[in-house]
This record gives C-alpha cells, structure tokens and sequence, in this order.
C-alpha cells in the first residue's frame, strides 16, 4: 500500500505541486504532492472540502420540510438526500420501511432508479467517457462531451437520451425537475397517472437497450487493456453498501453489509440504525474531511470503499436477468472466477451495471398497477429520532435526525458517500502519484491521471453553487522556499493559460 | 406544442446570490406571456438541456456572476467546443455546442443574462447588493421579452 506518502518527513526540504480544481465555490477537492529535486513523489494527499454546514442548514427546521429543503444541499443528487430525508422522517412519524404502503414504496423505488440511471449516465458519458475512449493522456481538446459527440455521435447521444430519461422518472413522479415534493413523512403526495406511466413506458425498451450497450463498451475498453485496467489506481479495500435480505443488489433499503479485501463477510444484515456501532469518523490535521472506518477493525485498516463497484462486488445476485449476466461477467472477467474486483477503473463498469439494473427496474416497475394506486400515507406514533440510508449513486448516505417535542430538528448528522469513500481515493491518489507520476516531469496529461483516478469514485466535487467565472482549476509548482517556479491554469471556459515566472 | 421563447435560470435557491436566476424567473412568472414563454430552472447546466432548445426562437440563460462588473450583462452566446470536462455544469456556450453536434444545425438565437452576485453560502440570504442587481436585470429581462414577436407560421 501506499501510506507511507501521506506525510512527507523533511516536507520543508520539497518541492510543492497543488492540482486545484476549485470547480465551484463549495465542495472541491485540491491534489498537493511534494516532491525532491528529481521529481520523486514524496508525499500526495487529496483534499476535499467537508460540506461543512449541511448540519447548521438543517437544524431548527421543522422536520416535514426535509424532503424538499435537503435537496438544495446538492445539484447532483438531490433526490438522494430527498429520499434519504424522507425515509428518515418516516420514523419521525412512526412509520418504518417495512409499513409503507406498496404504492408509496415502488413510487420511491422508481423516483431513485430515475436518479441512479440518470447520475450514472452522466458520469460516465460526459465525465469519464472522454477518458476512456481517447485516452487518460490524449489531447485536452479531445477530452471533452463534445469531442465524443464529435467522433461517437451513437455513444455521445445515447449518454444524452439516457441522462434525459432518467430526468424524466424523476419529474414524472416527484412532479417537477428539481425541488420536487415525491416524498413526505410516511409516504409519497401523489401515484403516477395513467398518462404519465404510459408516457414513461414508450422509450424503456431503448432505454435498456441503449444500456446493454453501454455495458458491452465498457466492458471492451476494460478488457482491450487488461493489465493497465486492473492496475491504475487500484487498491484492495474492505466493501460496505445495502442488500437486500436475500443478498441481492439494493438501492433502496436494505441491512448493511460490510467485506473484507478477500471476500469474508465482515458483517451481514446489519440494522442501519445502528450505524454509530460499526462506524467511527477520524478526524486528521491536514483535512476538514473526516475518514470513516469499520470500528471493529479500527482505524489502520478499517477503511472501505462505498458505492457501484462496493455494491456489484457485495452482492449475491441483482434481481434483473440482465444485469446479473453482465454482473456474473464483471466477476468473472479476471478468469477463475475472482472474488473481489478490486480494480479503482471498475467502477465504471460497476456503474453501467446498475444503469442496466436500473432500466430494468423501472421497466418492471411501470408495469406494476401499484404505481397507480392513491393508497400512499400512512402514520404512527411520534418519534424523536429517525435515521434514513440509502444507496445513493456514490454510495452509502446516512441522514439522522433528532427532533423536539414541537417538532424542530435539534440535531443533525449526515455521512455522504463522499466522505466514506476519502481514504480510499488519497490511497488511489498515492498509488498514482508513486507509479505514474514519480520521476518524470509533470504536465497537464500526466496531471490528469490524477483526475482519472479521483474521478473513477465520482465524487461531488461540484456541488449545487456554481457562478459564471469561477476557475476551475489552477496548478502551482513552488520550489524549497516557497518561490512559484511555474504555474498551469485551467479557466471557467476549458482554456489553459502557462505561466512562468 | 414547444413555446417559441425559453428563459433558463440556473441556481440553488439556498445558496445566497445563487437564488438571483431562479429569483428572476419568479418574478417574469407572472409578467410574461407564458403561452409564448417558457421557464425553466435548474441548478446548473447539463447535456440533457440541449433538448430543451430544440424548436425554440429565441433562448435566454440567465445566472449568477461573480466577474460581471455591472449590475448585470447581456451577451449573445456562441457554440463553443468547451474543454472543461471535470465539472458536473456545463457553460450556457458549451450546451450550444452539444446541441449543434445532436441536431446538426445551429442552435436558436441565445443570450446569456449575468447578474452580479458576491457569496454562495449555503443558508444565506441573498445579499442586499445582489437584491438591487436582481431588481434592475428583472425589469430589463421583462422588457427585452415583451419586444420578442414570433414569426407565426414558423414555430413548431
């Protein structure tokens, strides 16, 4: 492993690289290597903002407010924190998962199979697909949505139509794009209409089939280069996501289920509400970003990583026939029948897999008479604390609240998916760092390994605040005294600017 | 049948001067002809926008602006091959540029209104400063709307 490069011992004696990409004004994440006179990598850590005050923003609301003022923590997944919200406050109100009305719970199910399919979408055809079909050192020009529209028009549009489908669950159900009010305490405020349902069910069969594909892509840009794939980045690491009781994929609701690097059950079934037993936070000097870990294995080991590539890798089965030969496939694709996929550019297939379980999901959702039912509310007897986890499209994402006789939220604790998945990508980062970067001498290519690398997590980087003008990316090499010896900026526009001093 | 005039906000309305583009379209809400208008906010720009140009006549952006000098711009847009690829929001330019190699035809006349706009905290008001600003872009937005006539027979 590489932990021996998160603390340089002489840092003062070396020369200092900071990767800035300060997308947006909250919610960035910064690379700092330090390194001796021949370049040698000696030490390199990812910082990533906290999303500080998500706890502040909450506290001294009224809890039914929730489900729509959470969304607004964050542009990319909205309906994550929605439904995270929402099945939190269910319990505020008496309600657990379990007494749902099965309307209500397949509308739920359907409105985070939209958000899953449309994030991952996202992600991969705008954000990593440029990387994956160029190449991680190709021409900037090239690396970019319009080049891949350019050159894939097929892959580039069907990135589009999928991103766009998957919107379309969200406002079909939750009955607007963004701040929608799907969710409420016990239940959801409105079925699918017949027209809405049938409106959805006319594109699904190419949905899916646009997602086979997607599958088959990945899968042959990974295997074309085998070795490279399996290596970059990659660090063998514990795994921690939701199942179902069943063992299957679950996206939605389920017991947590924790592995270790080799496959042995750590814990199986787990109740979520008692998360504060199986996960402590550290907290080090360098970060405002805590660093989760397995309290039964303690802090030097007990990191994991949570999200597609936890969730494909914990899993039994997926309950989609599709995705379960991709998955089956995924696993196997070492030969021998691997227990683990530990490779950090996995994750991308992991994700397309849960874009196919997705669309697949959705299908058999919208032929459910379920959907239409008005049977969607039920309540119980007040509680004062109530704890919602669901598998957002980064992972495991935990909201916790405590509420007052008047129904005020006192307090608040949130673990975005982000945040769990901190040491593991500083671990890619320094794996990078050691065995593509060391030595030589460092230029934006080269520097965008490191985004490769970062990016495979999809961590939020950028999160809803966004301006006009705002730059996104600055690198500075410094030398032993501080001096600036050069510096590479990226502006708002993509642009580059060298500057020398 | 698609409305010939789109007006896209894009902004949290949590996050302080953010709110200023979702902020304008309340108020055009109730002062524009919403049978030849429609409005549409977002918390930023993505590359499923692009279809939400498609048969449109004329195309406003409107968004915060930590850079505009004044109290807010007008600029007419161009297609541009954006090179930012890490940020998960798009430039109002680059949205041009997807849907030009989608549709293959030029995109619809587009302008992007920028407000000036100073802090971006989660929770906050938007500031007193960006308030004025927002007062005089709405007024503007209204009025270069209203000299907005279409062509009947050519809207889809």
């Amino acid at each position: 492993m590489y932990e021996h490069l998160e603390t340089a011992e002489n840092p003062a004696d070396l020369k200092r690289v900071v990767v800035d990409p300060v997308s947006r004004v909250e919610g960035h994440g910064k690379v700092t290597l330090l390194l001796d006179e021949n370049n040698r990598v000696k030490q390199a850590r990812l910082h990533i903002v906290e999303f500080r005050g998500f706890e502040k923003f909450i506290q001294g609301r009224p809890y039914w407010e929730l489900p729509v003022l959470v969304q607004r923590l964050c542009g990319i997944c909205p309906v994550s924190h929605h439904l995270a919200a929402a099945k939190a406050i269910d319990q505020l109100v008496g309600v657990d998962p379990a007494n749902l009305t099965s309307a209500a719970d397949k509308l739920r199910r359907l409105l985070h199979f939209g958000q899953v399919l449309q994030s991952h979408a996202l992600h991969f055809f705008h954000l990593s697909s440029p990387d994956l079909l160029f190449g991680f050192e190709s021409d900037i020009g090239k690396r970019n949505i319009v080049a891949v529209l350019a050159e894939h028009p097929d892959i580039g549009l069907q990135g589009v139509k999928l991103r766009k489908y998957g919107q379309e669950v969200i406002r079909m159900v939750s009955g607007k794009r963004v701040h929608g009010t799907g969710a409420i305490a016990g239940g959801m405020n409105k079925a699918l209409s017949r027209d809405e349902r049938d409106y959805l069910l006319q594109d699904i069969d190419q949905i899916i089939a646009w997602s086979v594909a997607a599958v088959a892509l990945v899968k042959k840009v990974h295997t074309a280069n085998l070795p490279y794939y399996d290596e970059f980045a990659t660090v063998p690491s514990n795994y921690l996501g939701l199942v179902k009781p069943s063992g299957a994929l679950e996206l939605y609701h389920g017991g947590i289920r924790a592995k270790d690097r080799n496959g042995a059950t750590l814990v199986d079934h787990f109740d979520y509400c008692q998360y504060t037993d199986l996960i402590r936070e550290e907290v080090r000097s360098w970060t405002y970003m805590k660093f989760p870990y397995l309290t039964s294995i303690g802090q030097a080991d007990g990191w994991y990583r949570v999200g597609p590539l936890a969730r494909v890798n914990n899993c039994d089965v997926i309950d989609t026939s599709l995705a379960e030969a991709a998955r089956v496939d995924f696993k196997q694709h070492r030969g021998g029948g691997a227990v683990m996929v530990h490779s950090t550019l996995a994750f991308h297939w992991a994700r397309l897999i849960e874009v196919l379980h997705c669309a697949e999901s959705i299908a058999v959702l919208l032929n459910d008479p379920d959907l239409l039912s008005p049977d969607l509310v039920v309540k119980g007897e007040k509680r004062y604390e109530g704890i919602g986890v669901i598998e957002a499209p980064r992972g495991t994402l935990f909201h916790h609240y405590q509420v007052d006789d008047d129904d005020i939220v006192i307090k608040a604790n949130l673990i975005v998916s982000t945040t769990s998945n901190n040491t593991a990508m500083n671990e890619s980062v320094r794996q990078v760092a050691a065995e593509y970067l060391s030595g030589r001498e460092l230029t934006e290519p080269l520097l965008n390994n490191l985004e490769v690398a970062i990016r495979a997590y999809d961590p939020c980087l950028s999160c809803a605040t966004h301006a006009v003008g705002k730059m996104p990316l600055q690198l500075e090499l410094l030398d032993a005294d501080g001096q600036l010896l050069d510096r590479l900026v990226r502006h708002g526009d993509g642009a580059f600017e060298h500057a020398r001093s | 049948m698609t409305r010939p005039v789109l007006v896209f906000a894009c902004g949290n309305p949590s996050r302080g001067d953010d709110a200023v583009g979702p902020l304008l379209l309340d108020y055009l809400a109730s002062r524009v002809d919403l049978s030849e208008t429609e409005l549409l906010t977002d918390f930023q720009l993505q590359i499923e926008h692009a279809l939400d140009l498609q048969h449109r006549k004329l195309v406003l952006f409107v968004d915060a602006s930590v850079s505009c000098r004044a109290a807010f711009s007008l600029t007419e847009l161009r297609p541009v091959r954006d090179n930012s690829y890490t940020s998960h929001a798009m430039s109002p330019s680059a949205l041009l540029q997807v849907y030009q190699s989608i549709h293959e035809t030029p995109p619809p006349p587009s302008f992007l209104l920028s407000i000036r706009a100073e802090q971006f905290e989660l929770g906050a008001p938007l500031s007193g400063n960006t308030l004025d600003n927002l007062i005089q872009a709405s007024v503007f937005a209204e009025r270069l709307l209203a000299q907005f006539e279409p062509c009947p027979d050519s809207v889809d």
